[in-house]
């Protein structure tokens, strides 16, 4: 009997001694937190996907509410995380095109020669080392998936050995886009359907040798553009999306089918 | 009280011949949940090696002064966890005070280390071998030395095999414990070593 009351006593008393001390601590070293962070915490899609600049969701509503950053940040929950923020932070949200990430390059197997034949780990980053990776063009997509594995979204496939995006699942956090070694894939706006799907700008008659998918600058498209937004820079279309209408109507006329209608 | 081994051979055989997780298999749920990446895993040996050495440090004294003392010590078992998780939290609270680097850096590990195994056997293993205090705490630190040293080596080749060509029915998780086995092989070839 004397064990167990003193078994009850000593583990009673540590008990005790260490949640009154807990308890008092508690009070003591409490930090203030300001509860609108749990908040915003809580409407995040919780991603993490760091597509707003800050290291995850958590890190994100800590830096909206302590060092006043833009609410319109997240990529994946849109408009209607922007406004939930908006209405406990007490601002208004600015609105935010909604954008996508599209690959430019449209250099297919078929499409694009290599210069020569890689065995090396199937990473983009690591194949773009040698030589600049076994494409003969050098501006073009290796194909090895490395924008594939860092989409949290599943957005992101390899079709016909270039990167393809789906843009229903993609979300513009920008992983894809600081993951390409060879920076083909960009976050463009969404309602911007037409885009030149290449970026090399070598002379056409070179980009003829490796790829048939290649813009050879012939200037078709700028002739033919209503909105004078085409301009053929240093050998490539560029498209200036604040002039274009997304006609269509360079696309139709590309000779080589590298300006795309989406 | 007995005789004490010297510091080096404890060293030693803290860090390799009785490594715990390779040799003992303590801490084996860390060990294979936070390696996957190189920088969570030495924040996770940093927790461990911090609540090691001040777990050992205050179960010590709660054993000498208050078990020993009411011929208690069969329950020093209940009372270890009672304090490790007290400890803990305590400490916990304190570093969010007092040091918020620290806190950014082991926070979300602190919690999880409460429970784990591997700072229960440091205590009673203390015990166990009739360590003085300074024993104990030397124990404690470099078993969770030890701890960090393999799971450290762990996450490094978790990263290193991520990036390569894995059979398709190994990728993953069987190719980590996999792994694991053929590391702990390797540690047994400390045993016997002794200084």
């Amino acid at each position: 009997m004397n064990s167990i009351v003193s078994a009850v006593l000593t583990v009673g008393i540590i008990g005790l001694v260490f949640g009154c001390l807990l308890a008092y601590a508690s009070v003591i070293f409490r930090v203030d937190v300001d509860e609108r962070i749990g908040k915003i915490e809580e409407i995040l899609p919780g991603a993490n996907c760091g597509g707003c600049g800050y290291a995850g969701c958590s890190a994100y509503a800590k830096a909206v509410v302590e060092d006043g950053a833009p609410i319109n940040c997240c990529s994946v929950g849109k408009e209607t995380a922007a406004d939930a923020i908006g209405e406990i932070m007490g601002k208004k949200a600015e609105k935010q095109e909604p954008k996508t990430a599209r690959v430019m390059c449209g250099g297919t197997c078929e499409k694009a020669k290599n210069k020569y034949e890689y065995f090396g780990v199937e990473d983009c980053a690591a194949a773009a080392r040698l030589a600049g990776g076994p494409k003969a063009c050098t501006e073009g997509c290796l194909g090895f998936g490395t924008c594939t594995k860092v989409c949290n979204f599943g957005a992101i496939s390899i079709v016909d050995g270039i990167a393809a995006v789906d843009e229903e699942k993609c979300t513009a956090c920008g992983m894809c886009e600081k993951a390409c070694p060879k920076h083909i894939i960009e976050i463009i706006p969404k309602n911007k359907k037409v885009s030149v799907i290449c970026r090399n700008r070598n002379k056409g008659q070179e980009v003829n040798k490796y790829c048939s998918a290649g813009c050879i600058a012939c200037k078709i498209c700028e002739k033919n553009c209503p909105f004078e937004a085409i301009t053929v820079e240093d050998n490539l279309a560029v498209i200036d999306y604040n002039k274009c209408k997304s006609c269509g109507i360079c696309a139709a006329k590309c000779p080589k089918g590298v300006i795309k209608k989406i | 009280m007995s005789s004490q081994p010297s510091i080096i051979s404890l060293i030693i055989a803290a860090l390799f011949t009785e490594n715990f997780v390779m040799v003992k298999f303590l801490g084996c749920c860390p060990f294979l949940g936070v390696s996957k990446k190189l920088d969570t895993a030495m924040g996770m040996g940093m927790a461990v090696t911090f609540v090691m050495a001040i777990a050992s440090m205050f179960t010590w004294a709660a054993n000498h002064f208050l078990l020993e003392k009411f011929n208690l010590e069969y329950l020093q078992t209940i009372v270890f966890i009672l304090i490790i998780a007290g400890l803990v939290q305590f400490v916990e609270m304190f570093i969010k005070k007092a040091m918020p680097s620290l806190y950014n850096a082991l926070g979300i590990y602190l919690p999880l280390i409460t429970t784990n195994c591997a700072v229960l056997a440091v205590t009673l293993l203390n015990v166990q071998n009739n360590y003085d205090f300074i024993h104990s705490i030397l124990y404690g630190t470099f078993a969770a030395m030890g701890f960090s040293l393999s799971i450290i080596l762990f996450a490094g080749i978790r990263e290193f095999i991520s990036e390569k060509e894995v059979p398709v029915p190994f990728r993953g998780f069987p190719i980590a414990l996999i792994t694991a086995g053929l590391m702990a092989i390797a540690f047994m070839g400390f045993s016997g070593f002794a200084i």
